[in-house]
């Protein structure tokens, strides 16, 4: 396709003024997203001065003695993402073949519909949900018999709490599961079907053909979708904020209550006071749209490279 | 043989598993809906919770009728902004972005759909809310319109692609320039992609809470003057939920139940015109 439209020579095109009018509009979003970082990094100036690097690895959150560490958050953070990810990743491969297998072509669209819709529901939503209904069960069900039977092992020590990174992850979990299951149902798709032809007439089973041929082939792919789902559990704000327990901790166990990023800036940044308080929270969120950004890019070139490997 | 009936079995295994994956997968989405429905509507039977606005607690008759008028106000502000310029670069990313240009602005639009939704509210704050003093509802829509506008300019250019050349090359043989080719060929015959695309765009941005929390504020009245604090549908429900108050949960629920409602219709709108535009592809 690209190559169709490649671009005369300067000298002969003639001025085209819809052209560069367009030109200087689609550069809009460059603009935004450049400023995003500098006024952010900005503003973040006054707390990198003061705190320098150390600011990334200090325990302590205390507005009120002025002083700010990023670990709580940080920890908080990257634990409900991985676990996040580690409880959508199984689900979202396996709704992914499912969506790629060929017939049964209305039950197929009806799932793939229910599963994208989930990426419609706003996020306050999944919060309001996550804290009336999903963890009072939770609590009852799960965390508190978990942390009777198991509290010696530390990760699920008691005692178990209502809100806690268990419930944050679960609802980050269902979040991101459209991310991971529509991108890797296309690049699944995109496994050409010599490869199947060749497994199946080998005579291996549907399901040694999916996993020894479909997944491998698809693997870069599906490693870039799990990126960039990772980028979003990362930056997932409201629905965390709700159900994170919101504690400057770092608890070893997953039914304590904790803090992430993005929900301490939810939380405390209208009331934040002072020079050095806002701009530490602005250095936390500095923080997390470079580890996101950092996420999203290499999770692009990732699924760019496969989609341009693999002939659709 | 009897290790053929095993990988048999781990055949039929691995089929049960996946198809199981893919029930489980509908399982949170069934839940969500069913139980903020069954939470949501006692308060939405109420006619005068779409009139009145908040009411102290223990004060029954509370409503949300400045909460929805303020996510269309805002809303409605930044798809003026953010739908017809995301449209134009949209369309001048399919007719004349093949270069390195059209490479960065493409790879631009996708990191900034990525971008965590807190930061971009904290980035128009500092814009727009801290030299003057105040927050605005105005600020709210350019931070919901930096929210939009990748997912527009994204949707616009991949609708635009679709249209075959031929179209282009017929109207450019007929003399017309560049631009009504553009403008009145091309975007005729995508304009349903283009549509589903901004649908997305409003959905997306009428269920946003964080970047209004620190850029439209909330408000506890009625106010339509976009230069001052705003309430919106997502932060009644934020703000209500996380009070220890049953009435003002109660009214979290209903705000939830319309903003669910809300964003569902849209998209299953867009959805519908989307396969209308699949359609007319196929015809061209």
């Amino acid at each position: 396709m690209a190559v169709a439209r490649r671009a005369a020579p300067a000298a002969v095109r003639p001025p085209d003024g819809f052209r560069s009018l367009t030109r200087v509009i689609s550069l809009v979003a460059p603009l935004v997203l450049v400023g995003v970082v500098l006024i952010v990094a900005t503003n973040a100036m006054p707390s990198i001065r003061q705190f320098g690097p150390g600011f990334l690895i200090e325990r302590q959150w205390n507005p009120v003695k002025q002083e700010f560490g990023a670990l709580p958050f940080i920890y908080g953070t990257v634990v409900t993402s991985v676990l996040a990810l580690a409880m959508a990743l199984p689900v979202g491969v396996g709704v992914a073949i499912f969506l790629a297998e060929p017939g049964a072509a209305r039950v197929r669209g009806a799932i793939g519909i229910g599963v994208e819709l989930l990426a419609a529901i706003p996020s306050v939503i999944y919060g309001i949900w996550g804290l009336y209904v999903l963890a009072p069960w939770l609590l009852l069900h799960v965390s508190r018999p978990l942390s009777e039977r198991l509290g010696s092992f530390p990760v699920l020590a008691g005692p178990a709490r209502q809100t806690n990174l268990l419930i944050a992850s679960i609802v980050v979990a269902v979040m991101v599961l459209p991310t991971l299951s529509s991108i890797s149902r296309d690049v699944i798709r995109a496994v050409p079907n010599g490869l199947r032809e060749a497994g199946v007439a080998l005579g291996a089973t549907w399901w040694e053909t999916t996993w020894k041929v479909v997944l491998p082939a698809a693997r870069a792919g599906i490693f870039g979708a799990t990126v960039l789902a990772l980028g979003r559990a990362l930056g997932e704000t409201i629905a965390v904020t709700m159900t994170i327990g919101n504690r400057p901790d770092i608890p070893p166990s997953i039914l304590s209550a904790a803090y992430s990023l993005a929900s301490v800036i939810a939380n405390e940044f209208s009331e934040a006071t002072g020079t050095l308080y806002p701009s530490a929270l602005m250095e936390l969120g500095l923080v997390l749209m470079l580890v996101t950004l950092t996420m999203n890019i290499l999770a692009l070139l990732l699924v760019r490279r496969v989609s341009r490997e693999v002939p659709v | 043989m009897s290790r053929n009936r095993r990988r048999v079995a781990g055949d039929v295994l691995a089929r049960t598993v996946v198809y199981l994956m893919a029930l489980v997968a509908l399982v949170p989405l069934s839940l969500v809906l069913v139980q903020t429905v069954a939470n949501g509507l006692p308060a939405v039977v109420h006619p005068e919770f779409f009139v009145n606005v908040d009411r102290p607690v223990g004060i029954p008759g509370a409503g949300i009728a400045h909460a929805l008028a303020g996510t269309i106000i805002m809303v409605g502000i930044a798809s003026a902004m953010a739908i017809p310029a995301g449209v134009v670069a949209g369309i001048h990313l399919a007719e004349y972005g093949a270069g390195r240009v059209g490479n960065t602005v493409r790879l631009a639009c996708d990191v900034l759909v990525g971008v965590p939704s807190i930061v971009i509210g904290l980035f128009v704050y500092a814009l727009l809310v801290a030299p003057f003093h105040r927050f605005s509802a105005l600020s709210a829509s350019c931070a919901l319109a930096a929210l939009m506008l990748p997912v527009v300019v994204r949707t616009t250019e991949s609708a635009v692609a679709l249209v075959p050349g031929a179209l282009r090359e017929a109207g450019l043989a007929l003399g017309l320039p560049r631009w009504r080719v553009a403008l009145q060929l091309v975007l005729p015959a995508a304009i349903p992609g283009v549509v589903t695309g901004a649908l997305l765009a409003v959905a997306r941005a009428a269920g946003e809470t964080a970047p209004l929390l620190f850029t439209g504020f909330g408000n506890r009245f009625l106010n339509l003057n976009p230069t001052r604090a705003m309430q919106a549908l997502p932060l009644t429900v934020f703000h209500n939920a996380l009070t220890p108050f049953p009435d003002l949960v109660q009214t979290a629920w209903g705000a939830a139940l319309v903003l669910i409602a809300l964003t569902l219709v849209i998209n299953v709108a867009s959805r519908v015109v989307l396969r209308r535009q699949i359609r007319l592809a196929g015809r061209i």
